[in-house]
């Protein structure tokens, strides 16, 4: 199967006035159609950067990246940033709007997937109305509505404090995979990124590079979220992971 | 609320109520003590009502004007002024703001420019105006934008710049023209800032309509005010200021009004 997103010797490097940093370097790998990738790393390390390149809004220094033909790209940012002045199912409809593709069936569909995931009754309410949780469930619905074949989710959670942040992932994480989307995590919270992924790649400090990739096989029921934190083999990955990300804290 | 409000908080919101309503009454009673004080001073002849003029005289002279219609006339002009120059100058400041955003290079080096003419007091180029555009009501109009534009372009300007990048990364995620950032995020959210700048422009756009009719001298509050204070008739201009005054509390009332209005989504 020729997979979704390939990678192949990415070089990102940003300029300015005070000197030049290469953000990622050499890096390499592919995403297969309908699979959860998560990217971790240390905190500043790039990881940004590779998702802002997949999705156009920067050209990398070198190497070459491909997007299966015809892919629409959804993306999801760190907070909703839901428009304060649209109530909520104009914010759900934005991306539809900006791709000139607002049609009537279309708007059906968003409001289909907001009564599906229970913000059918808050159509009509303004975002300000709305808690967290239920903000970044519009912003998925948001970035859903445009019918995109990859995900790219910058940090999603990182927002929400610790309570909502565990529900939410738990249910956006069932949500993409109940639409079988191809999807793209960046995170720094390891647990975060196995409880979620079908592989974690593992970065290293700036400049990043591919460090290792694991494949998490967990022997749970059903895979949910919040079910695979249960599994046996999750402390297992979470120390492999936490070893290599190798924090200094000084 | 919740249906057993407590004791302590039906005597919170007590004590709350009788709090504005003292902050209220000696408001009104300030307002109204010092036109008492007036009319008694020149009265007495504590103050020489020649020269400081008196309530009573201020009354009387506003209902012969208002008789003749000279009065309605005088404030129309004024007011009709005023609303073109602010209108004018917001609008206009914000379409230069547009420009600037959307071109870095112009912003750029129009910058330290912007800087010098925002200090600049701008009626300093009201006879300049009025030597090019003639002594007319469009020099009056042109000064009262003069002293408006420049601090809206800064404001507006200000204002799109502080939008956060990331609402602008949103638009651009879903393949997002600048043109579409431009009209799906900086200005409606820009609504804020450009209803603060129409609140400064009608402090502004009066004293520009004022300094016009100063020199223009042919009709105007701004007019009655210089024509008054040289043939000492201190009942008009007095008078005349007081009007000034209620006008542009009451257009900046109206304002306020339009910013509830128009940002509901802001509570």
């Amino acid at each position: 199967m020729t997979p979704m997103v390939e990678l192949k010797n990415i070089t990102i490097r940003y300029h300015s006035t005070s000197g030049e940093t290469k953000a990622v370097s050499d890096l390499s790998f592919s995403v297969k159609q309908g699979e959860f990738v998560c990217i971790v790393g240390p905190s500043g390390c790039g990881k940004s950067s590779i998702l802002s390149m997949l999705a156009g809004l920067i050209k990398p220094s070198s190497g070459t990246f491909k997007i299966h033909s015809q892919t629409n790209i959804g993306y999801m940012l760190q907070k909703d940033y839901l428009l304060e002045w649209r109530n909520i199912l104009s914010n759900a409809c934005l991306g539809l709007e900006i791709q000139n593709k607002l049609t009537p069936e279309n708007m059906k569909k968003v409001e289909k997937l907001l009564d599906l995931y229970g913000l059918g009754e808050f159509k009509n309410h303004m975002p300000s109305q709305l808690s967290g949780g239920m903000r970044q469930r519009v912003a998925l619905i948001r970035t859903l509505a445009i019918q995109p074949d990859v995900l790219l989710l910058d940090e999603p959670f990182s927002a929400l404090d610790y309570q909502t942040r565990l529900y939410v992932s738990d249910e956006i994480g069932t949500i993409i995979r109940k639409e079988k989307k191809t999807a793209i995590l960046v995170s720094h919270d390891i647990s975060e990124a196995i409880s979620l992924s079908d592989r974690v790649f593992v970065l290293s400090h700036r400049p990043a590079t591919l460090k290792s990739v694991h494949k998490i096989n967990l022997s749970v029921e059903e895979r949910t979220p919040m079910k695979a934190r249960e599994a046996p083999e999750f402390k297992d990955y979470f120390n492999q992971i936490w070893k290599e990300l190798d924090v200094h804290v000084s | 609320m919740s249906h057993n409000t407590s004791q302590q908080q039906l005597e919170y919101l007590k004590k709350v109520k009788k709090r504005k309503a003292l902050v209220c009454s000696t408001q009104l009673f300030l307002l109204i003590a010092f036109f008492v004080l007036w009319e008694i001073a020149a009265q007495k002849n504590w103050i020489d009502p020649f020269l400081f003029s008196q309530p009573s005289r201020m009354l009387a002279a506003m209902g012969d004007m208002a008789k003749t219609g000279i009065l309605w006339k005088h404030i129309g002009i004024t007011l009709y002024e005023t609303v073109v120059g602010f209108v004018l100058g917001t609008i206009f400041g914000t379409l230069i703001a547009i420009l600037l955003w959307w071109n870095h290079f112009i912003s750029d080096v129009t910058e330290p420019y912007l800087v010098v003419l925002n200090s600049l007091p701008k009626t300093a180029l009201a006879p300049i105006i009025i030597v090019w555009l003639g002594n007319n009501m469009t020099s009056i109009i042109a000064t009262a934008l003069m002293t408006s534009i420049v601090v809206t372009i800064m404001t507006v300007l200000n204002g799109f710049l502080h939008i956060d990048s990331d609402k602008i990364k949103l638009i651009q995620t879903f393949g997002g023209t600048k043109k579409q950032v431009l009209t799906k995020i900086i200005l409606p959210a820009s609504v804020p800032t450009i209803i603060s700048a129409l609140k400064i422009n009608v402090g502004l756009s009066f004293v520009g309509v004022i300094v016009g009719e100063f020199l223009v001298a042919q009709a105007g509050l701004g007019y009655l005010i210089v024509y008054g204070s040289q043939i000492f008739k201190l009942d008009w201009v007095m008078l005349s200021v007081i009007l000034l005054a209620v006008m542009a509390a009451i257009m900046y009332q109206m304002i306020v009004f339009l910013e509830k209005k128009f940002l509901k989504w802001r509570s």
